[in-house]
C-alpha cells in the first residue's frame, strides 16, 4: 500500500544555514503522528516545503505515491493536502459562513463561475453549516471573523482545513496562543478527526502528543533526531536529554 | 577626439551629475521605506518645500546659494520630524492604500500651498559666479554645476557610506532593515531611529530640492511630477539599500540621459523600459530582500 | 424533560441554521434603495437640461471608478496606473475615427474593450505576481511608458496635441448628437447601466467572493487551493475593458483626446474618487465620483489652488477619520442612530 504523505531526503537552507537536513517522513493512510522537537529545529519549515509554501532545494515530497514537488501550493492544496498554521490565516473580515463557503468554493470548482450568485448554492451553504455544526460553531456563522476571540478564530482555522476534505492534514500548533481553559475544546477536536485522514501534529505540550499521537518523530536542528512509538519516545535517553529535560523545565505549554 | 566619444564622455558626465541628484534626493526614501515598509508618496513634496526655501533665502534675504542649501536641509528636516510623530506614526500598521491615500493628500495639499504662496511659474535661483560657466578639466570644458553636483553627490556619498556602515547607528539602522522584530528585542529604539533617518532623509530631499532648481527647474508641480522618479530608483535599487540606491541612480540616470541625446522624442521612455525590466527580473531591486 | 430539552436545542440550532443560510441566500438579490442612484440620474435628465455634457462626464467617471472597486475595493489590487486602460480605451476609439474613419460608436465600445483586455490581460499576467511597493511602481510604469509611446509616435497618436475635433456617426444609425448632448447622456447612462449590471453579477458570484478571499489573506487562499495569480489576472482584464469602455466614452462624449488621458493626475482621482465614496461596496463609485466632480466643478472655478489644497485635506482627514468613504460613514451615522433608538 502506497503511504498517504511520503516526504524524501528533503533539503532546504536559508542561506548558509541549513533548516532542513535530510528529511524522510511518511505517513500512512489515518496515521496520526507528532512532529516535535526544540524551538527552532525547523518544524514549520518543514510544514511548509510539504504544503509547497516553500521549495525545497532537493528531495521530493509524494501524495498517494505522486510526485507533487513541482506543484504549486494550490494545486497541492486541490490534491487534498490541507494545514493549518500556527498564527491564524483567515478571511477576518468576512463572517466565519463566508469562510467556509468560500473553502468549499474553491475546493468543488465554483469559483471559476463569474455568473452565477455564490448565495444560489444551497448544497455550499448546508455543507458549510454542518462542519460549523461538527464543531459547534454554528451560534458564530453570521459574526466576522475578527470579532471572534482567538480561540473561537482557532477552531475556525480547523473548520477551514476539514472543509477542505483533505486526505492529509498537517497541524501547526492547533491550540498555541489559545488559554488552556478553552485549549480542551481544540484538542477534543483534534481528537475526534476522521480515522481515514492521516493527520500530522506539530505540539509542544507532551500530554496532547502522548495523548494523540501513535507515532512520533523528533527533529532537532533540521534532521530526523528519532521517530518511534510514544512509548519508545518516552523511554528514550537521548530524547529526554535534547528535548524532554528541557521541556520539562521550561513547564508547560508555549507559543 | 572622435565624434562619438565626445557624446559618450557628455553622456557620461551628465549622467553622473544627474545620477547625484537622484541619489541625494531618493536616498532618505529608501531608508525610511525600508525601515518601516512606509509608501510615503509626499517624499517629492519634502524636495520641493526644500527648493522653495532655497529660493525664497537666495532671492528675498540675499543668502548665499551653498548656505541656502544647507538651511534648506536643516529646516525641512526638522519640519518633517512634526509630520513623522504626527501623522506618518500612527499609519506604520496600516495597508499600502492608506498610505497612499494619505501621502498623496499631503502631496496635494504641499502643490497647492506652493501655488499660493510662489505662483505657477518656475522658480529660478541666483548661483555664484564660481558655479557658472564651464570648468576646464584637460581634455574638455564642462559646466561647473554639473562638476559641483558630482563633487557634492560623492563627498555624501561618502559621509553617508560611513554612517551607515562604520557608526554605531548605522549598525542600528541596517539591523532594523533587516529584521525588525529582532533589532526590538535586543534592546533598539527602532521608533526613534526612524524619526531620525526620516528627518536625514527629509533633509536630503531638500537639499536635492534645492539642487533641482538649476538643474530641471522648480514649480509646485514637482512634488508629483519627479516622485515618480525617485519611487523608482528606490524601487530598483532595493529597499533600504545604500548600495542599491547609488546603484538605480547611477543606471537610471545614465540611461535616462543616453536617452535624451540620442532619440529625444523617446523622453521618458528608456528610464521606465529599463524600470519595468530590472523589476521584472529582480521585483525586490538591485539589493532588495527578496 | 431530558428528550424535550434536546428536541428544543435541535430546533434552536435549526433556526440559527435557517437565519444563517438566509442570509447568504438573500444578499444577492436587488433591494428596493439600489434604485436610487438610477432614479436620481434619470432626474437629473429633466432638471438641468442645460449641463448634460458635464453629467455624461460624471457618468463615464462613475464607469471608470467602478472598474478601480473592483480589482481595488474587490480584489484588493493596489495600482498607481489605472488610467492605462482608459487612456487605451480612449485611444482606440480615438484613432478607429481619426486614423480609420470608423466612426460607429457603438461597436467602437467594443473595440475600445477587447484592446483594453488584451493590454490588461499581458500586463496582468507579468505584473500580478507582485505585490506592495513593485506592484505600484510597475502599473505606474506601464501607464507612463503607453504614454511615452504615444509620445514617440506622435505622428499617429498626435502627441500631446491630442486628436482633436473627432466625430461619430449616429447612434444606432437614428439619434444624432445635440448641441446639448441630450443623447450622449442618455448613451452613456445606458451603457453605464449594462456594464454595472456585469460588475454586480461578478461581485456576487462565487469567484467575486474569491477575491474578496484574496483581499483578506492570499496566503489562505493558497492553502485552500485556489489559483490566486490567475483570478487576479481574470479579474484584471475585465477591469481593464471597463475601464476601456470608460475612455471610449469619454473620447465620444468630448469629441476629442490628448495623451493627458494616461496622467498620473488620472490614476490618482480616480482612486480619489472611489477612496471617497467608499470601496468595495459597488455604490461607492457612484457617490465618490459624483460628490467629486461637482465639487470640482465648482471650487475649481473659484479657485484651484484651494480645490487642490481642500481635495488634499479631505484625502488626509478620510485616512485618518473614515476609512470606508461616504458610504462608510452614512453606515456608522445609520447604527449610531439604531443604537440610540434601542436604549
Amino acid at each position: 500500500m502506497t503511504a498517504a504523505l511520503q516526504v524524501e531526503r528533503l533539503n532546504r537552507a536559508f542561506g548558509a544555514l541549513p533548516v532542513t537536513r535530510d528529511v524522510n517522513l511518511e505517513l500512512e493512510r489515518g496515521a496520526r503522528r507528532a512532529l516535535i522537537g526544540p524551538n527552532g529545529a525547523g518544524k514549520t519549515t518543514l510544514v511548509n516545503l510539504i504544503t509547497g509554501a516553500l521549495k525545497p532545494h532537493s528531495g521530493r515530497v509524494l501524495l498517494d505515491g505522486k510526485d507533487i514537488t513541482g506543484l504549486s501550493q494550490a494545486d497541492r492544496a486541490r490534491r487534498g493536502l490541507a494545514r493549518t498554521f500556527q498564527i491564524n490565516q483567515l478571511f477576518r473580515g468576512l463572517t466565519v459562513l463566508e469562510n467556509l463557503c468560500m473553502t468549499i468554493g474553491e475546493r468543488d470548482g465554483h469559483c471559476n463561475n463569474l455568473w452565477r450568485s455564490a448565495g444560489s448554492r444551497r448544497v455550499v451553504i448546508d455543507e458549510a453549516l454542518d462542519h460549523l455544526d461538527s464543531l459547534r460553531l454554528t451560534d458564530d456563522a453570521l459574526k466576522l471573523v475578527r470579532e471572534l476571540p482567538y480561540g473561537r478564530q482557532r477552531l475556525v482555522e480547523i473548520a477551514i482545513a476539514l472543509a477542505q476534505k483533505p486526505r492529509v492534514l498537517l497541524l501547526d500548533e492547533p491550540a498555541a496562543g489559545v488559554p488552556s481553559s478553552e485549549s480542551h475544546l481544540i484538542l477534543d477536536v483534534v481528537a475526534a478527526l476522521d480515522p481515514d485522514i492521516a493527520v500530522l501534529i506539530i505540539e509542544h505540550d507532551m500530554d496532547v502528543v502522548f495523548r494523540f499521537a501513535k507515532e512520533i518523530t523528533v527533529l532537532v536542528q533540521g534532521a530526523v533526531f528519532t521517530q518511534g512509538t510514544p512509548n519508545e519516545i518516552m523511554n528514550n535517553e537521548q530524547v529526554r536529554a535534547v528535548y524532554l529535560g528541557q521541556e520539562d523545565h521550561r513547564g508547560g505549554r508555549h507559543g | 577626439m572622435p565624434h562619438f566619444a565626445i557624446i559618450a564622455v557628455s553622456i557620461l558626465f551628465d549622467g553622473l551629475a544627474y545620477a547625484m541628484f537622484l541619489f541625494i534626493t531618493s536616498v532618505g526614501l529608501s531608508v525610511t521605506m525600508g525601515l518601516m515598509g512606509f509608501v510615503n508618496l509626499a517624499h517629492g513634496a519634502f524636495a520641493m518645500a526644500g527648493g522653495y526655501v532655497v529660493v525664497t533665502l537666495t532671492r528675498n534675504l540675499g543668502v548665499g546659494f551653498v548656505p541656502s542649501l544647507a538651511i534648506a536641509a536643516v529646516v525641512v528636516g526638522a519640519v518633517s520630524i512634526v509630520f513623522e510623530r504626527g501623522l506618518y506614526r500612527r499609519l506604520y500598521k496600516s495597508t499600502d492604500l492608506e498610505q497612499v491615500l494619505l501621502t498623496i493628500g499631503l502631496a496635494f495639499m504641499a502643490i497647492a500651498t506652493a501655488t499660493y504662496f510662489y505662483g505657477p511659474i518656475p522658480k529660478s535661483v541666483p548661483l555664484p559666479e564660481w558655479l557658472q560657466g564651464d570648468v576646464n578639466l584637460g581634455f574638455r570644458y564642462f559646466p561647473s554645476y554639473r562638476a559641483f553636483l558630482i563633487v557634492l553627490g560623492a563627498v555624501l556619498i561618502t559621509v553617508l557610506w560611513y554612517g551607515f556602515e562604520r557608526t554605531n547607528i548605522g549598525a542600528k539602522i541596517r539591523a532594523a532593515v533587516d529584521n525588525r522584530r529582532m533589532a526590538e528585542s535586543v534592546g533598539i529604539n527602532v521608533d526613534r531611529l526612524f524619526t531620525l533617518t526620516f528627518a536625514v532623509g527629509s533633509g536630503l530631499a531638500a537639499l536635492g530640492g534645492g539642487l533641482a532648481i538649476q538643474l530641471l527647474g522648480l514649480s509646485p508641480s514637482f512634488a508629483v511630477l519627479y516622485l515618480v522618479l525617485f519611487l523608482i530608483v528606490v524601487a530598483v535599487g532595493g529597499l533600504g539599500s545604500l548600495k542599491g540606491t547609488l546603484l538605480a541612480a547611477l543606471v537610471l540616470g545614465v540611461f535616462d540621459t543616453a536617452g535624451k541625446y540620442l532619440l529625444a522624442d523617446a523622453g521618458g521612455f528608456f528610464v521606465y523600459a529599463v524600470t519595468v525590466a530590472v523589476l521584472l527580473i529582480k521585483p525586490a531591486g538591485f539589493y532588495g530582500r527578496e | 424533560m431530558a428528550a424535550s430539552d434536546t428536541t428544543m436545542a435541535a430546533a434552536d440550532r435549526a433556526s440559527t441554521r435557517e437565519r444563517a443560510a438566509d442570509y447568504l441566500l438573500r444578499r444577492h438579490r436587488f433591494r428596493a434603495a439600489e434604485a436610487l442612484p438610477w432614479l436620481f440620474a434619470i432626474a437629473v435628465f429633466f432638471v438641468f437640461p442645460d449641463r448634460m455634457t458635464f453629467g455624461s462626464q460624471v457618468l463615464v467617471m462613475v464607469m471608470f471608478a467602478l472598474s478601480l472597486d473592483l480589482i481595488l475595493g474587490y480584489a484588493g489590487i493596489v495600482t498607481l496606473g489605472h488610467a492605462a486602460f482608459f487612456g487605451v480605451g480612449a485611444y482606440t476609439v480615438g484613432l478607429l475615427a481619426a486614423r480609420l474613419q470608423w466612426t460607429e460608436p457603438i461597436s467602437g465600445l467594443f473595440a475600445a474593450a477587447i484592446v483594453a483586455a488584451i493590454v490588461g490581460f499581458i500586463t496582468g499576467w507579468f505584473l500580478l505576481r507582485y505585490r506592495g511597493l513593485t506592484l505600484l511602481m510597475l502599473t505606474l510604469a506601464t501607464a507612463i511608458m503607453l504614454q511615452e509611446t504615444g509620445n514617440l509616435r506622435s505622428d499617429i497618436s498626435g502627441g500631446y496635441d491630442g486628436l482633436p475635433g473627432l466625430t461619430f456617426k449616429p447612434l444606432l444609425g437614428i439619434f444624432d448628437y445635440d448641441l446639448y448632448g441630450h443623447t450622449y447622456y442618455l448613451y452613456a447612462l445606458a451603457v453605464l447601466a449594462v456594464v454595472f449590471y456585469f460588475v454586480r453579477r461578478i461581485v456576487y458570484s462565487p469567484f467575486g467572493q474569491a477575491l474578496t478571499g484574496i483581499r483578506e489573506n492570499v496566503r489562505r487562499m493558497h492553502a485552500i487551493g485556489s489559483p490566486v495569480h490567475w483570478r487576479l489576472v481574470t479579474v484584471y482584464t475585465i477591469a481593464a475593458a471597463i475601464a476601456g469602455v470608460a475612455g471610449a466614452l469619454f473620447t465620444q462624449t468630448n469629441a476629442y483626446v490628448t495623451l493627458t488621458v494616461f496622467d498620473f493626475d488620472n490614476s490618482a482621482k480616480v482612486m480619489v474618487m472611489l477612496i471617497l465614496g467608499g470601496t468595495g461596496r459597488l455604490y461607492g463609485a457612484f457617490v465618490g465620483a459624483t460628490v467629486y466632480m461637482v465639487l470640482e466643478d465648482y471650487f475649481s472655478k473659484l479657485s484651484p489652488t484651494f480645490w487642490q489644497f481642500g481635495i488634499g485635506l479631505v484625502l488626509v482627514l478620510a485616512v485618518l477619520f473614515a476609512r470606508r468613504g461616504v458610504l462608510g460613514l452614512f453606515e456608522s451615522m445609520g447604527q449610531y442612530i439604531a443604537e440610540r433608538k434601542k436604549s
